[in-house]
């Protein structure tokens, strides 16, 4: 097969993973602490998520990567190259096939089986971070729940936008105890966080796991008379139609021209393979890309 | 009566060096105490020791809380002493950067006690921080600016409206006034004492002005090598001080 041990790391890291992530999965939203190993690809590149998806995955896994949505961008076809030659598992592009899906600041549109995990990879872990510089000050304050600091940052949004203007790594209460940041996925994907798969979460750089178990309670931090609204552009996929989905938008040309298009590169292609057409969108063709 | 704050034989000790040291006294509802001494004398070891900053090595220190009566504060459990320090105490910095949170705006300031104590509903919240910012004479049109863009003094009043916006019983000052120059101050001691009386605050002050103390307290403790020297009615210390340190702390004030 290969002259890697399987999924690359050695066997007494993954059971070091295995550990932080069965007691992140016990303690929902909780930031699990583990010892990140050096991974061959820079920080901030997903080496949290690599790591995790190293310790869940099995030779009999699907794996899929998606980096903003989309299977075909640098990040993504590296990931997914390396899983593919260190373990030689099959991967697909399709999110009802995979088994195990790493992300970066995406949800897949189609909603997740129980059977599937979905990692992501995160950049900061701590929700507090940028209010309370100090690491042991900020997990007192975990410790404690003491978490009035997190809606002095929506305080800030609201008085100087005039709405909640945080739009991506929207704080989230995880089960009544823990807030948590959901990684920088769109709040368009927020409701999407209560599913049926496990979700995991892997900081490499910040050396921190932390899981919501399946069916958890997940609610997205807000005032009364402000109530959360997830948002996404006004305007349907120009490929496929779709009103739905989380839209990427694109400039097309130097006179103003653009274009929206589902992030979600797979639900896109899927939906045009139904025979879906968008505004600016061709009829799908099996050698078109 | 019942006194709001009582403290039994605190001492607090830095190695073999003495930081304050058999130190008792009782506080009563609305009644402001001031410390005085040097540099040095253990007047601030003291204060962060009172509002659990610091775990002193000896003695006990007791609150009269709302629910329980008389707890004794270094042995409560941290989250209780936590909710304290963000309900019913109050603690003004020297310097105001330490109590302010710089990158955050005057409103949020204001409204963070008023968030930690579970407050949801961002017009209630405002209208709140507008009106503490009123009272400590800042204006409207700056609720929306950093603690950045303010002069020291305003910084300062700021930290105070930060500070009572949750009605606190007890407000512990380090050095309320350093750092200002003397009109400035002026105007700060006036605001503090209208404060203090108009919210039947008990408030201890620490600080090495006499002038502050003379305004403001109803009583004053000389402290000199972390040991209390003389007691009394500020009036009765200062205009007629018993221990030689305080006479030479008294009669060391410069006359205009």
């Amino acid at each position: 097969m290969s002259d890697y041990n399987f999924a690359y790391l050695d066997e007494q890291t993954k059971r070091m993973i295995r550990r932080a992530i069965l007691k992140g999965l016990a303690i929902p939203g909780y930031q699990v602490p583990f010892a990140s190993r050096e991974m061959p690809m820079p920080y901030g590149w997903g080496t949290g998520g690599v790591q995790v998806s190293a310790a869940v995955l099995t030779p009999d896994d699907t794996f899929k990567v998606i980096d903003q949505g989309a299977d075909d961008t640098t990040n993504a076809v590296s990931i997914r190259r390396f899983f593919q030659k260190t373990a030689g598992v099959a991967v697909t592009e399709a999110t009802s096939q995979a088994s195990v899906i790493q992300t970066r600041h995406r949800i897949p549109e189609e909603e997740l089986r129980a059977d599937q995990i979905l990692v992501y990879q995160v950049p900061i872990p701590e929700p507090l971070r940028f209010l309370e510089p100090s690491e042991v000050e900020t997990r007192k304050m975990h410790a404690l729940e003491e978490y009035g600091l997190m809606h002095v940052k929506l305080y800030e949004d609201i008085s100087q936008h005039g709405d909640i203007a945080t739009a991506y790594a929207y704080p989230v209460k995880v089960e009544g105890r823990y807030v948590m940041d959901p990684s920088p996925i769109p709040k368009f994907d927020n409701p999407k966080l209560e599913m049926a798969g496990i979700q995991l979460f892997g900081a490499g750089r910040e050396q921190r796991i932390y899981a919501i178990p399946p069916y958890t309670q997940v609610v997205s931090l807000d005032f009364d008379d402000y109530p959360f609204q997830p948002t996404k552009a006004d305007h349907a996929c120009d490929l496929c139609g779709a009103t739905d989905s989380y839209l990427d938008e694109l400039i097309v040309d130097d006179a103003g021209g653009r274009m929206f298009m589902c992030s979600d590169t797979d639900y896109c292609t899927s939906r045009r393979k139904d025979g879906h057409v968008g505004a600016q969108g061709v009829p799908y063709k099996e050698d078109a890309a | 009566m019942t006194p709001l704050l009582q403290v039994e034989n605190i001492a607090k000790l830095y190695g073999a060096r003495i930081g304050c040291t058999d130190v008792s006294f009782d506080l009563y509802p609305g009644e402001v105490m001031g410390i005085v001494g040097e540099s040095g004398s253990g007047k601030s070891t003291l204060l962060n020791c009172l509002a659990g900053h610091l775990t002193p090595d000896r003695g006990a220190v007791r609150f009269d809380t709302r629910a329980d009566g008389l707890r004794d504060t270094i042995t409560m459990s941290e989250p209780e002493r936590r909710m304290l320090g963000r309900t019913d105490w109050a603690f003004v910095h020297q310097h105001a950067r330490d109590g302010l949170r710089m990158n955050v705006s005057a409103g949020g300031n204001v409204g963070e006690r008023l968030m930690a104590v579970n407050a949801r509903h961002y017009g209630d919240i405002r209208a709140e921080a507008i009106d503490w910012l009123g009272r400590v004479e800042i204006t409207e049109d700056r609720i929306d600016d950093r603690p950045t863009a303010f002069s020291g003094g305003m910084q300062q009043r700021l930290q105070i409206a930060r500070n009572l916006v949750t009605g606190p019983r007890l407000v512990f000052m380090d050095e309320p006034t350093g750092g200002l120059d003397v009109s400035v101050q002026a105007r700060l001691l006036d605001l503090l004492r209208g404060l203090v009386r108009e919210m039947n605050l008990s408030a201890i002050i620490v600080t090495h002005d006499l002038a502050v103390v003379r305004l403001l307290a109803d009583r004053l403790m000389v402290m000199k090598d972390g040991h209390v020297i003389e007691t009394g009615l500020t009036d009765q210390v200062l205009d007629d001080p018993q221990h030689a340190y305080t006479q030479l702390l008294v009669s060391s004030v410069l006359q205009v």
